[in-house]
């Protein structure tokens, strides 16, 4: 109220001296005396050797105050009125419209109540490819037998090729890992209960059989002190992250061990990114993404912006450091502030992978201009060709890096085949992401009937060896004979070896050589072809004719006929 | 943008104590030849000022909208030391120590946001904690909100139900197929669940109404439930009305990532922190006044920590405020099926489900973790009629879904209805049980209850107890219950409450023969407080 006060003064100023003549040097002393009382405090200042400036400084500083406080405050009371007369005038409409509101007779007819802006868009539907595609694939699902004119889903990541292995583990050991040990007793109260403490007993000894089974050597202190802090923030249970931790060291090679007290578990790998991206980025600020991307909606709650860095195909898309430079300036000259770069390892939806010397490179990229990364290393399990998946990690752990500015993504959907299960990971260097992280996964919590499962799951070492192993088999065979067919029809793919697609140039087949006749090829193939892939415009590759095929929906005699399916669509 | 201003006061500020010497004046004319033939004409002080205020204002303005400015100079300085830092950088050997990357101001504000005691007492509890046998000198628990008395009935069900469940999930039909299990599905929660849900709901709420599958998105955790209603309702720099004392991670839920603030309306013990509508009213009049813009009234019903009920009377009255004041109410219902009062509870539902208009503004969220004593299932709720809500809130429950397996097991759980009744209705005898003699225990110690007929908790009043009438008073009982009782309770000003000396104790984390424990605890410490006096 204060503040108000003097901020009154320099608006109201220029009414009063010019209501009186007598000041006609201004700067030249004592005549001044009339206006002297109404302005006393800067009239000495102007008068002294101050003079315009400090006359200049202070008023001038005084209106960036009273800016900010009404753009904090948004209400411009009638006090206030010159500088903002169109928000005391709102004001006024604001408050005849509720008193009229409460005259009406009770329960009668009111404006509508009004959703928060940020609500309205997240609310409207979507009209992007990638959705639709998905929406029409479910209304009619192609099956072999019982619907074959259905649309075969190639446009959703999700990998049923080894299903049958889950299914089979999960009916020997689902009971054991639900109801307990081998002593038959039932421990539910550590599904059911925030605290286990009853289960205190039994997660260490479980800890320290998953040590001897993941033969990793880590220090035990640090379980104490995540146990406490787990217990009160009520996510995971520490066993829980012990696991991930000695999955994630399984599947991203043997050279890299992950400190189960840098994990935090979330519902999903989509959750873990927005929670990163909440923690290293403000509203406005942006992060730059090379294209083809995956779809994703990261945007919506945390204001941040993505900024496309593209790639091309005479590249094999492979990611460019300058282009990272010159979209960095751009974004810089707009006035953007880029606070990271988000890359895919091994990228989705091409599925190549970056090698030692582009992650070097990217690290000093974002050294030099001091911004973070986050690696979504979704699909580290996945891989098939004979290129060597590098993870982030592992660069980290073998050099000293400023470590704090990488943060890892990782996921059990797709290298476990189990989407459904939705246990997203985030793993990073820096004290502060991991501490704000750790407080925001009470908004997206892994429940504990899932966490249990999982954790007998994956301290069934023996099963996760050969699980990966089969699945990496299977899906190499898959992409052969995929891409295999696609070049029977002239269609080439890039070189892929990791993930769950192809990326299939399909630029010869579509008329005019943008996005709409993409787009029109992408609706030919979903409406003839009755399949559903995704077009590159939906991943933001800039070059047009491209298309995202996942390959890992089908069964291996469901080639020909999507081969044929396409034939169809090329023909016309 | 601010950094080029302090500077020139201070080169200045000096000269200014001599006072007005007109020769000096001269020799820095050359400087400012622009605004001094302004000042020194006939315009003076007036346009002298008026002039670089309106400079100022369309800088200001132009800020806002571009961010990005070529010509004033404070952008520049901090491009400049920015682009050194960045050239050092590099010719640094190559990978070595550099600055750190720093993380946004709202993850700062997260992790420095200090811990209150209702934390505070939580870890403490989880470092040393109370068992009968193993720790009898450990701390005992009345700060989390957990119902262990009904705990084995939800044991014994799993133990006979959960090998059905694994057995029907063999077939492809059954809800553990892999095709059910493994599958992306919607992200806010399976049909099946829903109906299960709606369908638990009504028989909890204990009246007629019927809740609509349709109307529901599944959230993991109640915790998420309100998050996304408050993304949905209120936009960054909004804010709600809620009635104190309220629920300790309110501040979490309803401010941390969505930027909406909180305006709280203080309930009084003379008043048996009864809600009323004149209070609301005042506060969302002091909430416009600082230029808040008010979205909402965020309520819980059974109270938390109070365990009082609104009564259909208070209910219509504000939904006829928010109508008049044209804002949305969140009502949290989690603890409805936690009542044990003679007391009626009146859902929210009700007005969903009759009215026509305001239907829209009436969000509910519920949850499993309270009624079905499960929290770790994280099951949460949001109810809505409100078309666009619900769409949104569908689309960001992919931030927190609940994995198929925790869904597959509460469908089947919901679904043995038997089971259910028998469950609520134990549940409710045990905790009227364990109420009445903690409430007793309490009295026999000269410490009054709020009368409560929801929840878990008693509203304890300590004033007696506290040396000084502050809130400081009360956190010297509470740290002295912590620590020489080794009870923790949550103290009032963790929920925000006005008056200080009231407490929040939860029963239901004990066991009967637990109560003359804490009991004897709580009165060692209220013997040390009292005789000073």
């Amino acid at each position: 109220m204060n503040h108000s006060r003097s901020r009154r003064n320099p608006t109201r100023e220029p009414d009063f001296p010019t209501a009186k003549p007598p000041s006609p040097g201004g700067s030249s002393g004592g005549g001044a005396g009339a206006a002297m009382r109404l302005i006393v405090p800067l009239q000495g200042v102007v008068q002294g050797r101050g003079g315009l400036i400090l006359g200049s400084v202070i008023p001038g500083a005084l209106y960036y105050f009273f800016q900010l406080y009404l753009k904090r405050c948004r209400s411009a009371k009638p006090n206030s009125n010159p500088p903002s007369p169109s928000s005391s005038s709102a004001q006024l409409a604001d408050l005849s419209r509720s008193s009229s509101r409460s005259n009406l007779s009770s329960r009668g007819s009111v404006g509508p109540v009004r959703v928060s802006a940020r609500a309205n868009s997240i609310a409207k539907p979507n009209a992007s490819p990638y959705y639709i595609g998905l929406e029409r694939a479910s209304e009619d699902p192609y099956d072999r037998f019982d619907n074959p004119d259905g649309i075969m889903q190639l446009g959703l990541s999700e990998n049923r090729l080894s299903l049958d292995l889950i299914e089979t583990w999960i009916l020997e050991n689902l009971e054991r890992s639900m109801i307990g040990g081998a002593d038959g007793n039932l421990n539910i109260s550590g599904i059911a209960t925030y605290q286990p403490l009853d289960g205190m007993m039994e997660m260490k000894i479980s800890v320290e059989h998953l040590l001897s089974l993941l033969t990793l050597q880590h220090d035990l202190a640090i379980e104490a002190e995540v146990l406490s802090n787990l217990l009160v923030e009520g996510d995971s249970a520490v066993v829980m992250y012990w696991a991930v931790a000695g999955f994630m060291s399984q599947v991203m090679g043997t050279t890299v061990s992950f400190d189960p007290s840098r994990l935090v578990l979330t519902s999903g790998a989509t959750p873990a990114i927005e929670t990163l991206c909440f923690c290293l980025a403000d509203q406005g600020n942006a992060f730059l993404v090379p294209t083809p991307y995956y779809p994703g909606d990261m945007k919506w709650r945390t204001g941040v912006e993505l900024i496309p860095v593209h790639c091309r195909s005479s590249d094999n898309f492979a990611l460019s450091v300058t282009a990272l430079d010159q979209a960095f300036n751009q974004a810089r000259k707009r006035g953007q502030r880029v606070r990271g770069i988000l890359i895919s390892n091994p990228s989705n939806p091409i599925g190549n992978m970056l090698n030692k010397e582009t992650l070097y490179s990217l690290l000093d990229f974002a050294r030099e201009k001091n911004i973070h990364i986050i690696s979504d290393e979704i699909f580290a399990g996945s891989t098939y060709g004979s290129e060597e998946f590098v993870s982030m990690a592992e660069i980290l752990g073998s050099e000293d890096f400023d470590k704090d500015r990488v943060h890892i993504i990782y996921g059990l959907s797709k290298d476990l085949s189990l989407p459904g299960f939705r246990v997203g990971v985030i793993y990073s260097f820096n004290t502060s992401v991991l501490a704000a992280a750790k407080k925001l996964a009470r908004f997206s919590s892994v429940s504990a009937p899932t966490q249990r499962i999982l954790i007998s799951m994956l301290s069934d070492t023996r099963f996760i060896q050969r699980y990966i192993e089969t699945t990496r088999e299977r899906i190499q065979k898959m992409y052969v004979a995929f891409a295999a067919g696609l070049k029977q029809l002239g269609i080439e793919c890039t070189k892929s070896s990791a993930g769950l697609y192809c990326w299939a140039d399909m630029s010869g087949l579509i008329r005019p050589y943008n996005e709409k006749g993409e787009l029109e090829l992408w609706d030919k193939l979903l409406k003839i072809g009755k399949i559903n892939v995704t077009p590159g415009s939906a991943c933001h590759c800039i070059e047009p004719g491209w298309f995202r095929c996942c390959f890992t929906m089908l069964a291996e005699e469901d080639i020909p006929v999507v081969i044929k399916r396409i034939q169809r669509v090329v023909e016309t | 943008m601010t950094r080029s201003r302090p500077s020139e006061p201070d080169e200045d500020s000096g000269p200014t104590t001599t006072g007005g010497g007109g020769g000096r004046g001269r020799t820095e004319m050359r400087v400012i030849v622009p605004l001094q033939g302004v000042v020194q004409g006939r315009g003076g002080l007036v346009l002298g000022s008026v002039i670089p205020c309106a400079l100022f204002y369309l800088l200001q303005l132009y800020f806002k909208r571009h961010r990005s400015e070529p010509t004033p100079p404070p952008q520049k300085l901090t491009e400049v030391s920015e682009l050194n830092r960045s050239l050092s950088r590099t010719h640094l050997p190559a990978r070595g120590s550099s600055a750190p990357a720093c993380v946004s101001t709202r993850a700062n504000s997260i992790v420095k946001s200090s811990d209150s005691p209702f934390y505070v007492g939580l870890k403490r509890v989880s470092e040393d904690p109370y068992d009968e046998l193993s720790n009898p000198e450990g701390v005992i628990q009345l700060g989390l909100a957990e119902n262990k008395l009904s705990l084995d009935l939800a044991r014994d069900w799993l133990a006979e139900n959960a090998k059905d469940w694994i057995l029907s999930g063999g077939g492809s039909s059954g809800p553990l197929s892999m095709g059910g299990i493994a599958n992306y599905q919607a992200s806010d929660g399976l049909v099946e669940l829903k109906v299960a849900v709606a369908g638990f709901m009504s028989q909890v709420m204990e009246r007629s109404i019927s809740f609509n599958p349709s109307q529901i998105v599944l959230t993991a955790g109640a915790a998420p439930a309100i998050e996304i209603l408050s993304f949905c309702l209120a936009d960054t720099g909004n804010a709600f009305l809620v009635p104190t004392p309220y629920y300790p991670s309110f501040d979490r839920d309803l401010k941390w990532r969505t930027g909406v603030e909180i305006i709280p309306v203080p309930c009084r013990s003379a008043d048996n922190f009864n809600l009323s509508i004149s209070a609301l009213d005042l506060a969302f009049d002091q909430g416009k006044k600082r230029g808040l813009k008010v979205r909402g009234i965020v309520i819980s019903n059974p109270s938390n920590p109070v365990g009082n009920l609104l009564n259909r009377e208070t209910i219509y009255s504000l939904v006829d405020f928010a109508r008049e004041k044209n804002i949305h109410i969140i009502s949290n219902e989690i603890f409805a099926g936690s009542t044990h009062g003679s007391e009626e509870f009146v859902s929210m539902a009700e007005i969903i489900d009759s009215e026509d208009l305001d239907r829209d503004r009436v969000h509910i969220v519920y949850g499993l973790s309270k009624d079905l004593c499960l929290p770790r299932f994280k099951v949460g709720v949001i109810y809505s009629s409100n078309e666009n809500v619900l769409a949104a809130a569908k689309k960001l429950s992919r931030f927190s879904s609940i994995s198929a397996p925790t869904q597959c097991l509460v469908i089947s759980m919901l679904s043995d209805i038997r089971f259910i009744q028998k469950f609520i209705q134990t549940n409710r005898e045990r905790l009227q049980r364990m109420y009445t003699k903690f409430v007793a225990g309490l009295k026999q110690l000269g410490i009054e209850c709020m009368r409560s007929s929801g929840g878990f908790y008693c509203w304890a009043d300590m004033r007696g107890l506290i040396r000084s009438y502050s809130e400081k008073g009360e956190l010297e009982l509470w740290n002295k219950l912590l620590n020489i009782a080794k009870i923790n309770v949550t103290p009032g000003s963790s929920c925000h409450c006005i008056e200080p000396g009231w407490f929040r104790c939860c029963f239901t984390t004990l066991t009967e023969k637990d109560i003359p424990v804490v009991m004897e605890r709580i009165r060692k410490v209220s013997e040390t407080c009292i005789s000073p006096r």
